[in-house]
């Protein structure tokens, strides 16, 4: 096995660092060489074309234990989910914790093998294929992580971080995996010289600009962004939103991104899809979802959002208890458990026992709610106003 | 880090968070480039006890190996082979470890020579053990299900075993020879691999797990790569810990094995043995005879445990004073 | 508890001053908290002062390591001493100095006048203990009542967070109960002895979006009814925004801005402030480009020499390398004091640019039509 660790220096004589070259040039230029070696030649989708497909993804985790070591649970993590991707868009994904959004964005680049569905990137079907197939799409579809100091590996230099994705797809030659890897710390705000460095000696921006750089270095098409400013300071979160943006301009790339917060996938992504307990319970644009959100659990997200603006302070629609776990989610529609717009129309029976499909609200909005009809501002106005402080633990009495 | 600031703000004039470099945001990375195993060391040095323990290993080395050289006795050759006495000489200038009953050899010559051979067979089937726990908690760890099961009940039989009696037993049987030192190395390595093998495959098990390592398969790295590079790597630091605290063990086990007449024979000597001849002349008041050789044997076990308490704060990534 | 650290203080400074007027439940003046380190000395807490009344809160708002927490644990002496060491300052609680108290006098505040509630409720509950034991025990010591009676305070105070069937709740461990549920068990065992001050650091950083809400909304509702004070501290300007009357914002162990929400939030006047506004994606930004900070915070132990936050600042001047600035009133009537040059006569000239690039940064986009 050729070792990529030994030591990586620049040529003799290497420049100091080049003014910013335009980031497109220096990717597409470096890009060619890994092209020659994709034996898949996978084509290039349009923009506005669908890239990424999945039709009735799901993962289920078994639950083991017991003296015999047997399957005793499920975890249903994602059950069953139905999305497209429009190549140089930025399609996001949220929900709150154990909703499968992790595990659907693991599952779409298969580093989780998922339990059932179809995968279909570039119109090509990647759910069945083998570990040595996949390998050279991997170049194609890429991901960065949420946790800057966990997802590089501290005994590695930044060079073998970033360099050992192009070994991996075949960039052999040292010279031009160094370069490259100069190249791509440059293009993510990063100096040339810090190859021989290790990961503690960054700050978490720094880190997470690294992870970014370990992602992009290989030229993907499509890039699962899984909660990637969620543990960095505000001030920093910035620089890395900016970037991203940055680089998706400049190098035409679709993102999948995933967060919790609200307010960052209001401004960074162009489609939502809103999961609970494993199912997409509302996907539209984001003006669809942000001005007329139509499931009773997009509402209180929304509500939920911390304004900085002490002038837009509100009266906050507030959900009932925790989220259900994934092992036992609630029969018929996943959400009547905490759902207040059943409870303001009386706690129909249909809720908990039919469960509710997508419905399509026109120009791609879709609905998982059977009574999405009757939200209006009037009604959540109203439940606002008569939430009860001891069941919900909600404030205003009055 | 209280490394050298480059403030770097005559090119800073970038707007903040710009996809070009930023240069502002490097100024709290470090001149000089320090990887963990010398961000450890870093830390292993403040240690005192550690220090120490490191210091008296190192010098016990060194007599271990130059010793037998510089001595003006030598171990092979007996001085009155003829003479036989029950009370041997106190501590003195000539002597300063004193003289033996019997023989009338030199105590200090023995210790030296005995401490050649005990710090042998201390790191020698350590290094055995760790090897062979190391593969096979690797393999535990990373192919899992089945495998994993099977090497892990093995593991249990082994622990279960009274592994004195087995040793004891299995030196008796193999190392009948005169020469039979490597036999000894070897038993207390084949006995000895179970607790790192159990740890290898918990730290294989949580390593494996890890973003970094998820991260390597995104970007296509082979299993062979990702075991060696990313898995082990991270993996060394609490297994260079507990090879060290094996070698204190293995160097008591060793003892107590000759001790009993099990283990190394006297023609090689160890301080288990010098301990187990002085015995029988311990009725005469020879105190120095099994006093010296006992001596090294905590000094050595106390050094290696401090060494390891050092290794152990040292790899820590929490300690920070 | 793993992250309650009990210490001796062996010297804390003597006080100087004189008591501040009864309406004031709390006044910190100059606190200086730092940490002697491996690799030098940390001023975590630097010279940090402010005031709280009886019944009012105030949000302590700042990054990781500009000391908001650290300043909070001072007082309720929670650090290690050493490593940190008190270099100065003054505590006034509930009209005595309480920096300089011995142990065993502020273990009966902690926990009966003043209370705090951290971020991860898990570590802060014992596992081998029933919530109700945790909470009567509680009471038990503090108020000096029967154990019977200090249970129905249980059992009450899990009532009053808005905890179904108490009853039955006061007799489970801390693990059969959910993340937000554990934090409510949290906020009743502050309320149980009723106490004159409530400390929140990061209390829903750990939780769902939905849960926080609950929680958040909880708070508001307790410090209505029970009058205490709260100090909330955390790192999200949208939680101190709806939950809090003033706020102090810290940067580097020091204040930089402090001043009514309103104020602060609507109008800030430090650069630092005004970066953190700017630099968090709303709907006013959609389509344009976040303004960020640029560079990272100060190595703690090489902080810039004069104003700290001068490298990052797009607005410094040469008297910003020179001087270090003092907290400056803001405008001439209002409370609000910011930590920068702009206001002093020097740089008065540059306020006005300084207000407007603000604004402009802040409606970069085109929001959502």
């Amino acid at each position: 096995m050729e070792s990529t660790s030994a030591p990586t220096r620049p040529e003799a004589g290497a420049a100091p660092p080049a003014p910013p070259t335009p980031a497109a040039e220096i990717v597409e230029g470096s890009a060619d060489a890994l092209d020659e070696m994709d034996p898949l030649k996978i084509q290039r989708v349009e923009e506005g074309q669908s890239l990424l497909q999945v039709r009735g993804i799901k993962k289920h985790f078994p639950i083991i234990g017991g003296l015999l070591k047997r399957q005793i649970g499920t975890v249903y993590a994602v059950d069953g989910v139905d999305f497209d991707v429009k190549a140089g868009e930025v399609f996001s994904l949220v929900g709150e914790s154990g909703c499968g959004k992790t595990t659907l964005g693991r599952s779409v680049l298969r580093l989780i093998e998922p339990t059932a569905g179809t995968i279909r990137f570039a119109g090509r079907d990647i759910s069945k294929i083998s570990a040595d197939e996949l390998r050279p799409l991997r170049r194609k579809m890429q991901i960065i992580f949420q946790d800057p100091f966990g997802s590089l590996n501290p005994r590695m230099p930044v060079s073998d971080i970033i360099g050992e994705g192009l070994f991996a797809q075949g960039m052999k030659d040292r010279k031009a995996r160094d370069r490259k890897v100069e190249d791509t710390l440059e293009l993510v705000g990063l100096r040339r010289e810090y190859t021989r460095r290790y990961p503690h000696e960054f700050s978490g921006g720094q880190r997470q600009r690294i992870g970014i750089a370990r992602a992009l270095a290989l030229g993907p098409d499509i890039v699962v962004c899984d909660e990637p400013v969620s543990a960095l300071d505000v001030s920093i979160q910035s620089q890395v939103l900016n970037l991203l943006l940055d680089l998706r301009r400049d190098l035409n790339l679709t993102y999948i991104f995933i967060s919790h917060n609200l307010s960052v996938i209001q401004y960074f992504s162009d489609r939502v899809g809103v999961m609970y307990l494993g199912k997409i319970a509302e996907m539209g644009s984001v003006e669809q979802l942000y001005a007329d959100p139509r499931h009773p659990y997009t509402v209180a997200l929304l509500s939920a959002i911390p304004d900085p603006n002490p002038r837009r302070r509100k009266k906050r629609l507030v959900l009932k208890g925790d989220v259900p776990s994934p092992a036992a989610p609630p029969s018929g529609c996943r959400f009547h458990t905490r759902c207040w717009l059943r409870e303001k129309l009386g706690n129909p029976e249909r809720c908990s026992t039919e469960e509710p499909q997508l419905r399509d609200f026109g120009a791609g909005h879709q609905t998982a709610c059977h009574f999405a009809e009757q939200i209006s501002t009037e009604i959540v106005s109203a439940a606002v106003e008569t939430q009860s402080v001891l069941e919900t633990a909600v404030a205003d009495p009055e | 880090m209280a490394q050298d600031i480059s403030r770097d703000v005559t090119s800073a004039e970038v707007e903040g968070g710009s996809a070009a470099p930023a240069p502002g945001a490097d100024y709290e990375v470090g001149l000089e480039s320090l990887s963990q195993w010398q961000l450890a060391w870093r830390k292993f040095k403040k240690h005192r006890l550690a220090m120490i323990g490191l210091g008296i290993l190192a010098v016990l080395v060194i007599v271990a190996i130059v010793g037998p050289f510089l001595m003006p006795f030598s171990f092979d050759k007996v001085p009155r082979p003829d003479v036989i006495v029950a009370r041997g000489r106190p501590p003195s200038l000539a002597h300063p470890f004193g003289e033996t009953g019997g023989l009338q050899r030199d105590v200090l010559m023995l210790v030296v020579n005995g401490a050649r051979w005990s710090l042998l067979i201390g790191f020698s089937s350590m290094f055995i053990g760790v090897i062979i726990g190391t593969i096979v908690g690797s393999i535990a760890g990373y192919l899992g299900g089945f495998i994993d099961n099977l090497l892990m009940r093995l593991v249990d039989v082994m622990l279960s075993l009274p592994i004195l009696f087995v040793i004891l037993v299995a030196a008796r049987f193999f190392a009948g020879a005169r020469d039979n030192v490597w036999t000894i190395i070897i038993i207390f390595g084949v006995f000895g691999w179970m607790g790192v093998a159990r740890l290898v495959r918990s730290l294989f098990l949580s390593i494996r797990e890890r973003e970094f390592v998820e991260a390597a398969r995104a970007v296509g790295v082979r299993d062979r790569r990702i075991i060696f590079k990313h898995i082990l790597p991270n993996a060394l630091s609490p297994i260079v810990v507990s090879a060290s605290l094996i070698v204190a063990g293995n160097i008591i086990g060793e003892a107590f094995v000759s001790f009993l007449g099990f283990g190394v024979n006297p023609i090689t000597p160890t301080w288990g043995n010098i301990l187990s001849t002085a015995l029988t002349f311990i009725t005469q008041g020879n105190w120095w005879w099994p006093f010296f050789p006992g001596f090294a044997i905590i000094l050595v076990v106390l050094a290696v445990n401090f060494v390891g308490d050092g290794l152990r704060d040292a790899f820590d990534p929490r300690s920070r004073a | 508890m793993t992250e309650v650290v009990d210490t001796e203080v062996i010297d804390a400074p003597t006080p100087q001053g004189a008591p501040p007027p009864s309406d004031v439940l709390l006044d910190v003046r100059n606190l200086k908290t730092y940490f002697h380190v491996l690799d030098g000395t940390v001023p975590a807490v630097d010279g940090v002062s402010y005031s709280l009344k009886r019944g009012k809160s105030l949000g302590i708002v700042g990054e990781s390591g500009s000391g908001k927490s650290v300043s909070a644990l001072t007082m309720m002496r929670l650090i290690d001493i050493p490593p940190a060491e008190i270099r100065d300052g003054e505590i006034w609680f509930d009209g005595r100095e309480i920096l300089g108290l011995p142990m065993e006098e502020m273990r009966k505040i902690r926990g009966n006048d003043i209370a705090m509630i951290f971020q991860e409720p898990l570590t802060s509950l014992n596992p081998v203990f029933t919530i109700g034991d945790q909470i009567a025990e509680q009471v038990e010591r503090h108020k000096k009542v029967p154990r019977k009676a200090a249970w129905d305070r249980a059992v009450e105070s899990l009532q009053l967070v808005g905890i179904p069937s108490p009853e039955r709740r006061v007799k489970q461990y801390p693990h059969e109960m959910s993340g937000g549920m554990r934090q409510r068990v949290m906020i009743a065992m502050a309320l149980s002895c009723e106490p004159k001050l409530l400390i929140a650091d990061e209390p829903t950083t750990a939780l769902d979006v939905t849960i926080q809400a609950q929680i958040l909304e909880l708070l508001k509702t307790i410090q209505e009814r029970t009058d205490s004070a709260l100090i909330l501290i955390t790192h999200d300007l949208g939680v101190v925004a709806e939950m809090v009357d003033d706020v102090i914002v810290m940067y580097a162990g020091q204040v930089v801005e402090q001043g009514s929400v309103d104020e602060v939030l609507v109008n800030p006047r430090a650069p630092y402030t005004m970066g953190l506004l700017e630099s968090i994606p709303t709907v006013d930004k959609r389509g344009g480009r976040l303004s960020a900070i640029k560079g990272t915070v100060p190595n703690p132990f090489n902080m810039p020499p004069a104003c700290r936050f001068e490298p990052r600042c797009p607005y410094a001047w040469d008297l910003c390398r020179e001087e270090g600035p003092e907290l400056y009133q803001v405008g001439r009537s209002s409370g609000q004091r910011a930590r920068c040059h702009l206001h002093t006569p020097a740089g008065a000239a540059r306020l006005p640019d300084a207000i407007l690039d603000h604004e402009r940064k802040m409606n970069v986009g085109q929001g959502i039509g």
